[in-house]
């Protein structure tokens, strides 16, 4: 296709739209956070001595971990789209990899956390815990309910990022179409396929006016080089997808771990 | 807008790598204080760097700052209605 200099190729994409979609999606999750930490700054206006003790009884060392891993994560899913912006697909799956593993390690150690809690008899409902003062009880409420909901996006999000690295692992197809404006210029001409030296492997038909529209089926392997400007949008969305959860958790870190 | 959208291509890995460090180095803060008894002040000292935390997360890792201005906008009437609602049963509360 490099004999027909100067041809506009036409993608129907909107780079604009697809931003403005994703970031009404991420506004409703900040109102669905926001509205629990009303609830939880309401609770702890009226119980501040029941919060203050409740605290004390998290472990800061692993949500100060924890805060480590998602802030490390949010720069490996920055570099991964970075990195698609440099056509450098290896690197930028590499770095997709990374976060998804440090999304695992964020709920493994979730797991443990929770595990704990458990062991000593703190769960919701949980005889031990129904003993203690009214705000305590609303402090573990808020707890498991604000932490299990964060963790449900890190899983959440975790999938979405692997789905996305699999479609750009494969990538094997790309449709490209020209507009009117390009068929026009085609017109008289020949499409042909030509090797690295010039050779001509194969050639089409004389394009005349009888042809309405020209469309060029590419396949090839997923070389580094043929990820496209276009398709950021998918990785680029659930990388905001990711940062938000990452800016959630900024809040949920200190309201729980250290304001004790 | 096309100068800032050849701003966000451009936005190298440098720019991330600082983001990051700049959201350890305010962690390890935000922990240290909350080692010290400050009483009132620690929660204001815990929510202010939280905020700043949040800030550089939007500005670079989310690139509000190379988006349209648009986007920010957006994301302030965000801002202001849960403000509202907070304002608004916080007027409730302390006054019962």
């Amino acid at each position: 296709m490099s004999a027909t200099a100067g041809i506009a190729v036409h993608h129907h994409r909107d780079y604009t739209g697809s931003k403005i979609g994703m970031w009404l999606f991420l506004f409703t999750e900040l109102l669905l956070f926001g509205g629990l930490f009303l609830l939880y700054s309401v609770y702890r206006a009226v119980h501040p001595e029941d919060f203050h003790h409740a605290a004390m009884e998290l472990d800061k060392l692993v949500g100060t971990v924890n805060t480590l891993i998602l802030l490390t994560s949010s720069l490996t899913m920055a570099v991964s789209i970075a990195a698609i912006h440099r056509a450098r697909k290896g690197l930028s799956l590499v770095c997709l990899a990374l976060t998804i593993g440090f999304a695992l390690w964020f709920l493994v150690n979730k797991y443990f956390e929770w595990g704990a809690k458990f062991d000593h008899g703190i769960y919701p409902n949980s005889e031990i815990l129904l003993q203690h003062s009214h705000g305590e009880i609303l402090f573990f409420g808020l707890y498991f309910s604000m932490t299990g909901l964060h963790g449900l996006h890190v899983l959440i999000g975790a999938v979405v990022l692997f789905v996305v690295g699999i479609k750009l692992f494969k990538k094997p197809f790309e449709t490209i179409e020209f507009d009117g404006r390009g068929l026009k210029q085609l017109t008289g001409a020949r499409l042909a396929v030509v090797d690295e030296r010039g050779g001509r492997l194969w050639s089409s038909d004389t394009i005349d006016d009888s042809v309405k529209a020209v469309e060029i089926r590419l396949k090839y392997h997923p070389v580094r080089k043929r990820v496209r400007k276009e398709d950021y949008a998918a990785l680029e969305n659930s990388g905001l997808y990711w940062h938000l959860v990452d800016l959630i958790w900024i809040f949920l870190f200190p309201l729980f771990y250290l304001i004790t | 807008m096309k100068k800032k959208h050849a701003e966000h291509e451009n936005s190298g890995y440098g720019v991330y790598v600082v983001t990051w460090l700049a959201l350890l180095i305010l962690t390890a803060i935000t922990v240290t204080v909350s080692g010290m008894n400050l009483g009132k002040v620690s929660v204001l000292t815990a929510l202010a760097i939280a905020t700043i935390k949040g800030s550089v997360v939007l500005a670079f890792f989310m690139h509000l700052k190379y988006e349209k201005p648009m986007f920010t906008v957006m994301f302030y009437i965000v801002l202001m209605t849960l403000a509202v609602f907070i304002g608004l049963t916080f007027f409730d509360i302390l006054f019962r």
